[in-house]
């Protein structure tokens, strides 16, 4: 196995990874209606929006920066020595996508899979900051991912920097492994999601004074669940696409990845809905959308190199993470995540890595993903936080008092998704 | 507060990467233990920023 683009392809091989990537963003869309359907009825439309114009801004900005310190596929990086060993860390891409169409079919899929993992990127901590996250906030932070951070980590596991070359450099098996994104996407996001919340602050009456927190619950138990299947259609896709993409999966290894993916949910789905019926008399319908989607998030790391057995229990692992972890972070921690991102996509993708080094045969690779994981958090959480403190001073990310009372809907866009029925105020809470 | 956890990450890190660079590979156990020990710093860190977030929340609520 190896972390690099394979140089040639096959027709076949290209036709199913062209249409696999065709599907992805049917995740991209999963999640948008999980957002949209966890926040208020009041910022319904100002969410959907947002998510739209979050994509948007990710694709430009990835096009314009990102691309180019990403790098291409296996190509050229800007290296330095420690001990003798090379330390690729930086790509060095062409300027602007520059001679993209001359570029072997293999890049160009790497690329486009890169295109619609950073607007995934840039989505998650969207959900996070619903409810007081100002609209041209939300766009900052996603050209801030889609720009700078992303781009170090694709260039770091997918593009041949050194967290892909740690097998090859330190005997870690394969170097860090992370097939679909797990990491680059999910717990970059979550991360994300984790300094947004930190900058943002909770929403108005969350944390009463001397008080429990208050329960605002998801306004669209439809949109959630509808979205977690939306998203199942598009993570098949992901996994699928990733697995030959990046650990070089034979077509013939690609139904295992994809049952893989569908069990790694089903048994988070399960173990959630099991961990609420025993907490709370009867399950918990957005707790156990969370399940399934850290379901998927972990399949992201592992399901390429895995048996079904272990996949399932990957997802019965984090199905039972994340109804716990929901709640020490609100009731403990006092940190408002509407969606859970920082649960399902930080929690859910670490899981992942992790249980991706614990099933693997290779000696050694536990530790390749655990340094992966030092990297995620040890510099991709400080880094982003900083750049969000700094963007925070330029664009404000939290609503005025007053939008806030009004709903973001109204406020920012002039008029709400559901004229003709009553909203519900923050006096509904007190 | 915040800040302060946030900077105690990176050393975690360091200390994970210094252990690649220190033991060889066939030393896995004090490899893998020196690297754990760098993800415990950054857990250590973490903790902090989270209380510091949470005092933070405390003032700004009276």
């Amino acid at each position: 196995m190896t972390t690099n683009v394979p140089a040639v392809m096959s027709e076949a091989t290209f036709a199913l990874v062209l249409v696999s990537l065709l599907l992805a963003p049917l995740a991209i869309a999963g999640v948008a209606l999980i957002n949209a359907g966890l926040g208020r009825s009041r910022s319904a439309a100002q969410a959907l929006l947002g998510n739209l114009a979050i994509v948007a801004v990710a694709a430009m900005a990835f096009a314009l920066v990102g691309a180019t310190l990403a790098g291409p596929m296996g190509g050229a990086g800007h290296v330095f020595q420690v001990s003798g060993k090379p330390w690729n860390w930086l790509g060095t891409g062409p300027f602007l996508l520059n001679g993209l169409a001359a570029a072997p079919a293999p890049t160009q899929l790497g690329l486009l899979f890169e295109f619609l993992a950073v607007a995934m990127a840039a989505l998650i901590p969207w959900g996070s900051g619903a409810d007081r996250l100002r609209l041209t906030a939300g766009c900052a932070v996603a050209a801030v991912l889609s720009a700078i951070v992303f781009p170090l980590l694709t260039h770091w596991v997918w593009a041949g920097g050194w967290l892909s070359q740690l097998g090859v450099n330190f005997s870690l098996g394969s170097g860090f492994v992370d097939p679909a994104g797990a990491g680059t996407i999910h717990v970059l996001g979550g991360l994300s999601a984790l300094a947004v919340v930190w900058i943002t602050g909770p929403r108005r009456g969350k944390f009463p004074q001397g008080g429990i927190a208050t329960a605002m619950p998801g306004h669209n138990a439809v949109y959630i669940l509808f979205g977690c299947l939306l998203a199942l259609a598009g993570w098949l896709a992901f996994n699928v696409a990733g697995a030959v993409l990046w650990v070089r999966a034979p077509l013939s290894a690609l139904p295992v990845t994809a049952i893989n993916t569908l069990l790694s949910a089903s048994g988070a789905l399960a173990a959630t809905f099991a961990v609420t019926r025993v907490r709370f008399g009867k399950p918990d319908a957005s707790l156990c959308a969370n399940g399934w989607l850290a379901g998927l998030v972990a399949s992201s790391a592992c399901a390429a190199v895995i048996t079904p057995v272990e996949a399932l229990i990957v997802g019965i692992v984090a199905g039972i993470l994340t109804p716990l972890l929901v709640e020490v972070l609100e009731l403990a921690v006092s940190i408002d995540d509407p969606s859970g991102a920082i649960t399902v996509h930080a929690a859910g993708g670490l899981w992942g890595l992790v249980a991706a080094g614990i099933f693997a045969p290779q000696a050694g690779q536990l530790i390749a993903q655990l340094v992966g994981i030092a990297a995620l958090l040890g510099l991709v959480l400080p880094l982003t936080y900083l750049l969000f403190w700094i963007v925070n001073r330029f664009v404000p990310f939290r609503v005025d008092t007053d939008g806030e009372r009004i709903g973001m809907d109204l406020h920012e866009l002039g008029g709400g998704a559901y004229p003709e029925f009553v909203i519900h105020r923050d006096d509904s809470y007190r | 507060m915040k800040f302060a956890g946030l900077l105690v990450m990176p050393a975690g890190f360091f200390l994970s990467i210094a252990a690649l660079v220190l033991f060889p590979a066939s030393n896995a156990v004090a490899r893998g233990a020196f690297v754990l020990c760098g993800l415990a710093v950054e857990a250590l860190g973490l903790v902090v920023a989270v209380r510091g977030h949470m005092e933070a929340q405390g003032k700004s609520s009276q």
